[in-house]
């Protein structure tokens, strides 16, 4: 018999006298009512706890703020399908040259390993656990540009941010390749004391841009 | 298909591998405790995590409803696990990737050496798994000519230092700062010999050491922490971004899973990965969690193996007292909390699941018969505190004293069992059975106070009792036992035994009125 046949045979076997199936008890929290103000306040509090940076800006300003932080930087990623209005303008010194990561044209790890930065979009965000998902959708591009590069730029969208995890997981389909993100890479490793910066970006800066108003 | 399984033999298939304690756990627990350094290490540790982790559990207004959640859907799980298998093979097979099954620990080692070799290579990069320490799949990798790369910053510790993990999540928790140091300069090829016991410093130095190694490697081994059944997909929870690098950058990824790992559905992740991180690093999330279902066009790898393996879960699950060991997510919070644990460290164990669980984990895997691992439910002092601690509420201490009941059971009729515990037990069912019985036996206290001797103490018993008074004395018995002082002192107002203010057929329960 092979494998397979004789491991579900034996499961069965194991459940002769057929277990009771409970179902879940779902009495855990599943929706909030916090403000998007409110849960701009507690994303900051818990990205800054984890050691990464943190500016919330207006619509208008993303451009600006993202110009700012790359300044001085050498190249930067950026994914295809990245919002161009949050973009800085070339201005031909001060801003960094952007290179694209495309499903046609995709840069070597040598490419993404010499890069100063990446820039990335995001999928959601929860305010209570301080984590932001990315799950490759445009202008997040694939799972490599996010983690080769010492230095991870990413915008999030206010709407975008949930309080709790469980809202936050069921705006997501999870059969894309999803990356969830609290902070930059860190280790507990030595005496069981939290250090920032291992093998993934030690370097987390995250631009949380409010909803338009009105 | 479920035709195929009618008559198919019932009697349990016992795990192998690196879960077999190799000495009993009293011998091992003895060396360990000589060790001062290892106390130190492990106590600073493991109040530094159970302070973490009481401090993020506290936020959560909702704590025990999701350690209820946990609880109902592991449950669900396990009364479900054939059904839920298929389905997950079914979407995982459907998605790109390809599944191996397992019955043991040599039949998923031979499977990953030979999807190694199919790559052509002899290197691979590990993300920690405790799947892969269970099976020993290292040393066979490296018997076959293939090396393994240990990544995690503490399995990494652990792999230069030649020495075994001690712990389900900090495997070289044994190892102070200064310690690792000293391995790094011994053991890391082109370490900067300047290198400082500052943990920043170290994990740089683990950078800069594995950085080539997952820009250039072409085959990654992972364990799995989750596994969705509903959609296949499956989960590493990691903090530091070695987990995402395996995942990602190699063309092939094999993963080795053990097959209770399955969850039902999606949603139940929201669960989960509220439940784990709190748990296990005291966070309110670890830093990475990857999700990936099978094979992503242009994003990750291109060839996704998985290795279902049984290796005596199948055989745990059988067991109806002990299969809700299997409800365990590998968070260590059991042993950070454990006063044994604590004390020993988790080589004492033998097993490669330490601490509570493992005192409960490593003996059904094996079958109680296995000889050692028998030694382990009695490592224990039943006091509770990884029950509180467990957020899926595996209910350890009563597990550990339904293997103990196992062992004894197995051990008698096979001239294992002392028969003076046999024929003690026996007096004592006989004299507790009946309150004259017990009124006669009690008339011997006096003989005890005489074994006593002046200073009151009994410090030798003979026969098997002898293992009582190996590390305690007993007091001298009282003068008089307490029926008797009860009839003396009361005896005239209640006439049948029974004293003011107890009702009926009820003495009190302890102590003196």
């Amino acid at each position: 018999m092979n494998a397979r046949d004789e491991i579900l045979g034996r499961v069965r076997a194991a459940l002769r006298d057929a277990p009771a199936a409970p179902e879940p008890a779902r009495a855990y929290r599943r929706t909030s009512g916090m403000t998007e103000e409110a849960r701009i306040e507690l994303l900051v509090d818990r990205l800054v706890d984890y050691k990464a940076q943190v500016w919330v800006v207006d619509p208008g300003q993303v451009a600006e703020r993202i110009a700012e932080l790359l300044a001085g930087t050498g190249e930067c990623i950026v994914p295809a399908g990245f919002n161009p209005a949050w973009l800085p303008a070339d201005s031909g010194e001060t801003v960094p040259r952007m290179r694209t990561d495309a499903p046609e044209g995709p840069l070597t790890l040598a490419e993404l390993d010499a890069a100063g930065a990446v820039l990335t979009a995001s999928a959601a965000a929860v305010a209570q656990t301080g984590t932001i998902i990315l799950d490759g959708s445009p202008g997040q591009g694939r799972r490599a540009i996010s983690l080769v590069p010492d230095r991870h730029i990413c915008v999030v969208e206010a709407a975008h941010i949930a309080e709790l995890l469980p809202e936050a997981l069921a705006r997501l389909d999870g059969t894309r390749p999803i990356t969830m993100i609290s902070g930059p890479s860190a280790t507990s490793d030595i005496e069981l004391e939290r250090v920032e910066g291992v093998h993934g970006p030690r370097n987390l800066e995250v631009v949380v841009v409010r909803s338009p108003v009105g | 298909m479920s035709q195929t399984f009618l008559g198919m033999p019932s009697l349990p298939v016992h795990g192998e591998g690196n879960i077999h304690a190799t000495e009993p756990f009293p011998a091992a627990a003895r060396r360990e405790l000589g060790n001062a350094q290892l106390r130190a290490n492990l106590g600073h540790a493991t109040r530094t995590i159970r302070d973490k982790r009481l401090k993020v559990v506290a936020e959560l207004p909702d704590w025990e409803q999701l350690r209820e959640a946990g609880s109902t859907i592991k449950q669900n799980v396990m009364a479900r696990l054939p059904e839920l298998l298929e389905q997950f093979e079914e979407n995982f097979t459907a998605r790109g990737g390809t599944i191996h099954w397992a019955r043991d620990a040599a039949e998923a080692n031979a499977t990953v050496a030979a999807l190694v070799r199919e790559q052509g290579v002899d290197e691979v990069v590990k993300v920690k798994s405790m799947a892969t320490q269970e099976i020993g799949l290292n040393e066979y990798l490296e018997e076959q000519g293939i090396a393994a790369f240990e990544t995690d910053l503490a399995e990494l510790i652990v792999q230069l230092d030649h020495d075994k993990p001690s712990h389900i999540l900090v495997p070289a928790i044994h190892k102070n700062r200064t310690e690792v140091r000293d391995i790094f300069l011994r053991e890391m090829p082109g370490v900067d010999p300047a290198l400082t016991d500052d943990p920043a410093r170290l994990a740089d130095a683990a950078r800069t050491h594995l950085r080539r190694k997952f820009l250039t490697a072409k085959v990654a081994v992972s364990g799995a922490n989750f596994a969705l059944a509903d959609s296949g997909t499956l989960a590493v929870v990691e903090s530091e971004g070695n987990g995402r690098m395996c995942l990602t950058l190699p063309e092939t990824l094999i993963t080795v899973m053990g097959i209770e790992k399955l969850l039902p559905a999606w949603q139940d992740l929201e669960v989960f990965m509220q439940l784990l991180p709190r748990s296990s690093t005291g966070e309110r999330m670890n830093p990475y969690t990857s999700l990936w279902t099978g094979v992503a066009e242009g994003d990750g790898p291109r060839n996704v193996h998985l290795v279902l393996l049984d290796n005596g879960r199948s055989a745990a699950l059988a067991d109806e007292m002990g299969r809700s060991a299997l409800h365990c997510i590998r968070c260590s919070a059991c042993m950070n909390v454990c006063p044994v644990y604590e004390r020993t460290g988790g080589h004492a164990y033998g097993s490669t699941y330490p601490g509570p669980i493992g005192a409960i984990l490593s003996p059904l895997l094996t079958g109680i018969e296995s000889e050692d691992n028998s030694t382990l439910p009695y490592a224990s002092s039943l006091c509770g505190a990884c029950y509180d601690a467990c957020p899926v509420k595996i209910n350890i201490p009563d597990i550990l004293v339904h293997l103990r009941g196992q062992d004894v059971d197995s051990k008698r009729g096979k001239g294992k069992l002392p028969s003076q515990m046999d024929a003690a037990m026996q007096a004592a069912s006989w004299a507790l059975s009946s309150g004259r019985r017990l009124g006669l036996a009690e008339k011997a206290l006096p003989l005890g106070r005489l074994a006593a001797g002046p200073d009151r103490k009994i410090t030798s018993l003979p026969g098997i009792a002898a293992g009582w008074t190996q590390s305690r004395d007993i007091p001298a018995p009282p003068a008089e036992s307490f029926r008797a002082w009860w009839r003396r002192e009361h005896g005239k107002e209640s006439g049948h035994g029974q004293g003011p203010g107890h009702p009926t057929g009820q003495g009190p329960a302890e102590g003196k009125p």
